[in-house]
């Protein structure tokens, strides 16, 4: 039985590595085309990824928020909600963060940091429990609530750094946060720092892990998400479940928000999302909405845009870097496309044998 | 069974020796099978006696890995569906394959569309059509959309579809189930007239009153294996069941007289809207007694749904008390009402029943999982729920005996089973059977019916909901028919009639038959 279940999730993992070797494949087509050596391209890649310790700590940091964004998506997938607003969540985690870590100056870091990443989780989930609310009550459509809601997002937080939090010239930011919220350096490369960041974000993948996994909540909200008429005929409430599944998901997208101010921006710059909660869709897929899977997804996104830049300096467009993760995502969607190419192989050397 | 090849032409259809096998499992073990021209041919057997993979080789869904086919004494290479087709083999699914925001005459045409030129003929279509319509008594409107079209109309459809394309042979894959009994007869009536013409079918059915009926040979199949070859007039449903399930099945089960008790149920002046916000159930009053079974008859969409799904917490009453135990429970959600001991076996067991997504050890923990001892301060205990359901699925039969296998994955009767093991093992005080048999074989429905009687026996107060009136009358101890949402009357079974209910399905009120027969 034991094996049965390996099996499955073997395949849940082959299917994005597979996904991931055709795409770089296909790609190195298309740097031919243009006259490249994608082997070369390929190491100036890896080498801006992985190639010093600087490179690694870069492609950590852009990876923790991608982690997050990938869990809230994922998380809400499995729940049976679409949850774009992952963008405008991590914004408004962000926003609350500053505007808590600004105050937080005569606290001890061990109280600022837990209560300032508090408030970015606690805003992410009000900002996406108010698109549960309308899609439980009146059953308004979560996808056109959350797009709605994250300009709603967008155009706060700019007003935010341009009129009540404005300060200085030039770029519109907010104050920096307490020195006591800020996270601590753990190491630091030249200028590149690396936080605990990261800890807590494969935390909150495990934290989902086991919330999804081992607990009745997660039973409740995985049976509303695969089949709604049976939730409720089992006595698990459709409309709590909602709510709760999209609070969840926005928590996750605003903590990638507190920890992209804590960490790294130490203020809120307005537009500092920069996709990277749209980036959580494309994560969430490429990793199966498995939490774990999602951790690997989020690396692989983050290694590719820190290699990219190095890809760059050797003469070859970053944008193949789109390219590829275009075509990772499109072969783990179709990911029929895949599981046909290796059953056929299969067959085939069944054929063989025979 | 082994007719030489001399004998072959005088069958309409001969499969010989055909062998398919799946992983895991051969569906198809040796089978022969001989239909003769101008006949009608029923393949019976249980849910997965491979009946359906026999009938998706002749038509050319699926290929053979041994054996031959030859149709009307000519051996043929049927590759796909058109090579079926070709040879004059029409089919009709269990689930009907039509375009659902095309009309009739559309989708009766499609992929043989009448051209002039290089443009659709609609009217030579329609014509021809109609003129098939009215030589079978195939009556349809042709100009609907199939969405806004009745299921009976549907499979009429359907069979205009094959005929149309020129279709000798007929295979009609189960095609009663989703059929009311009047539906039903009219199908027969259809299929006469098709052997009349000539035309050979070939139907496929769990439903042995149907196969005397209607049929004039049967093949027998039992796990991929043909088990016998009939006559319908020299046989009965008795011996077909043995042969299908490989001992003697009770087609009826056995009773014990009824000791019904206190009442558990009561039900005042209930009012209910349905989807369209029209009135389903329009002031029903009914109890229940512990140990007793109340049967609910009526054709299907007469409100019983609405009753049954008011009753569970899944639809608002508009009007009107439910008490259980004497507690008013009116409009509590399911959770409340399952505390109390109120289970149910909901009608669509793959859309309220269980979650098809969820292993078998999750579905049947349903509506108890956030208790103990299946959950222990918010965390499922695991190794426990699994030890759980291996007994449960030892305790009620469920094949395979895997409580991992995703419930997707179990066949009908055994999703059937979970459900009903999930229910019965929640010491229920009222149990509430809508449609529990519906689509399942007879080895099954044996099964089921034994345990609605076992639960009666101890005490639980029952109802059942069905469109079977033979289920109905074995099983209940008193009935009830529902007809445009009111009840029409109350009858015992040994004091009433198929005739005298069916006359209140159809609308009669019992004091109106009653006073007019005396």
């Amino acid at each position: 039985m034991k094996k049965r279940i390996m099996k499955i999730n073997l395949s849940a993992f082959i299917v994005p590595v597979m996904s991931v070797i055709i795409a770089l494949l296909i790609a190195s087509v298309v740097i031919l085309l243009i006259g490249k050596n994608p082997l070369i391209a390929y190491y100036e890649m890896l080498k801006g990824a992985f190639g010093s310790s600087q490179d690694f700590i870069n492609t950590i940091v852009k990876t923790t928020p991608l982690i997050l964004t990938g869990l809230a998506v994922g998380f809400g997938f499995r729940a049976g909600v679409f949850n774009i607003g992952a963008e405008g969540q991590m914004s408004m985690g962000a926003l609350f963060a500053t505007i808590a870590g600004m105050n937080l100056g005569g606290f001890p870091p061990y109280i600022a940091i837990p209560i300032t990443i508090l408030s970015g989780m606690l805003m992410g989930a009000l900002w996406a429990s108010i698109a549960g609310f309308l899609k439980a009550r009146t059953g308004a459509h979560e996808v056109i609530t959350t797009i709605m809601l994250n300009w709603i997002s967008y155009y706060l937080g700019n007003y935010m750094v341009a009129g009540p939090l404005s300060v200085g010239s030039g770029t519109p930011k907010s104050p920096e946060i307490a020195a006591s919220a800020k996270l601590p350096v753990i190491i630091k490369s030249q200028s590149i720092e690396l936080t605990p960041g990261i800890f807590i974000a494969i935390l909150m993948a495990i934290v989902i892990y086991v919330l999804l996994e081992k607990t009745s909540t997660g039973y409740e909200i995985k049976a509303v998400g695969f089949n709604p008429y049976a939730a409720e005929y089992g006595g698990i409430s459709i409309a709590k479940n909602v709510v709760l599944a999209m609070a969840i998901s926005g928590a996750l997208a605003g903590l990638a928000g507190a920890l992209e101010v804590m960490g790294l921006h130490y203020r809120y710059l307005g537009t500092l999302t920069s996709g990277k909660g749209f980036d959580g869709i494309s994560i969430s897929l490429i990793g199966q909405n498995h939490p774990i899977g999602i951790i690997f997804a989020a690396l692989l996104i983050g290694s590719l845009r820190t290699g990219s830049n190095a890809m760059q300096f050797a003469g070859i467009p970053k944008h193949i870097v789109m390219i590829i993760q275009g075509i990772v995502i499109f072969l783990v969607a179709a990911d029929r496309i895949v599981k046909t190419i290796l059953t056929y192989r299969k067959k085939h050397k069944a054929g063989v044998e025979k | 069974m082994a007719a030489g090849i001399e004998n072959v032409k005088d069958y309409a259809v001969v499969m010989r020796g055909i062998t398919k096998r799946f992983p895991n499992v051969v569906a198809n073990d040796h089978v022969d099978l001989f239909v003769k021209k101008g006949e009608i041919h029923a393949i019976v057997g249980e849910n997965g006696a491979g009946k359906t993979t026999l009938m998706n080789q002749l038509y050319g869904l699926i290929n053979p890995d041994e054996g031959e086919i030859y149709i009307n004494g000519k051996k043929v290479n049927i590759k796909n569906p058109s090579d079926a087709i070709k040879n004059g083999i029409g089919m009709v699914h269990q689930h009907f394959m039509l375009v659902s925001n095309l009309t009739a005459v559309e989708n009766i045409i499609l992929g043989s569309e009448p051209r002039k030129g290089a443009v659709l003929d609609i009217k030579k279509a329609k014509k021809e059509v109609k003129e098939l319509s009215e030589r079978y008594g195939l009556y349809i409107d042709i100009e609907a959309k199939i969405e806004d079209t009745p299921v009976g109309m549907q499979q009429r459809i359907e069979i205009l579809k094959t005929l149309y394309r020129g279709a000798e042979i007929l295979i009609l894959d189960e095609p009663t189930a989703v059929l009311t009994p009047q539906e039903t007869e009219e199908l027969f009536e259809i299929m006469r007239k098709l052997k009349e013409s000539g035309k050979t079918i070939i139907f496929i059915s769990h439903k042995l009153n149907e196969v005397m009926e209607i049929t004039d040979t049967i093949t027998v199949m039992r796990l991929g294996k043909v088990t016998g070859n009939l006559k319908t007039s020299q046989t009965n449903p008795k011996e077909i069941a043995k042969f299908m399930v490989g001992r003697d099945v009770l087609l009826r089960v056995e009773k014990k007289p009824k000791k019904p008790k206190h009442e558990v149920l009561r039900v005042e002046n209930l009012w209910v809207k349905d989807n369209r916000g029209l009135d389903a159930v329009k002031g029903i009053s009914f109890n229940v007694r512990a140990g007793e079974i109340l049967g609910i008859a009526g054709v299907a969409g007469n409100g019983q749904t609405e009753l049954i799904e008011a009753l569970t917490g899944l639809r608002k009453a508009e009007n009107g008390k439910v008490f259980l135990l004497n507690d008013e429970v009116t409009n509590k959600d399911a959770r409340i009402l399952r505390e109390k001991g109120l289970v149910h076996i909901p009608e669509d067991r793959q859309k309220h029943g269980l979650v098809l997504q969820f292993p078998g050890y999750y579905n049947v923990i349903l509506g108890r999982h956030y208790k103990t001892p299946f959950c222990i301060d918010g965390f499922l205990d695991m190794r426990y729920i699994i030890d759980y359901s291996k007994k449960l699925f030892e305790d009620f039969d469920v094949r395979p005996k895997d409580p991992k296998i995703l419930a997707a994955n179990l066949s009908g009767g055994n999703q059937q089973k979970v459900i009903l093991a999930r229910e019965m093992s929640s010491s229920p005080i009222v149990s509430i059977f809508a449609q529990p048999t519906r689509g399942l074989d007879i080895g099954a429905i044996e099964y089921i019916h034994k345990n609605i009687l076992k639960l009666r026996d101890e005490d639980v107060a029952i109802i059942l909901v069905s469109m079977e009136l033979e289920e109905i009358f074995s099983l209940s101890d008193r009935i009830i028919v529902m007809y445009e949402g009111e009840i029409m009357g109350e009858v015992m079974p040994e004091e009433t009639s198929y005739e005298e209910v069916g006359l209140m399905m159809a609308g009669s009120k019992l004091e109106m038959i009653r006073s007019g027969i005396k």
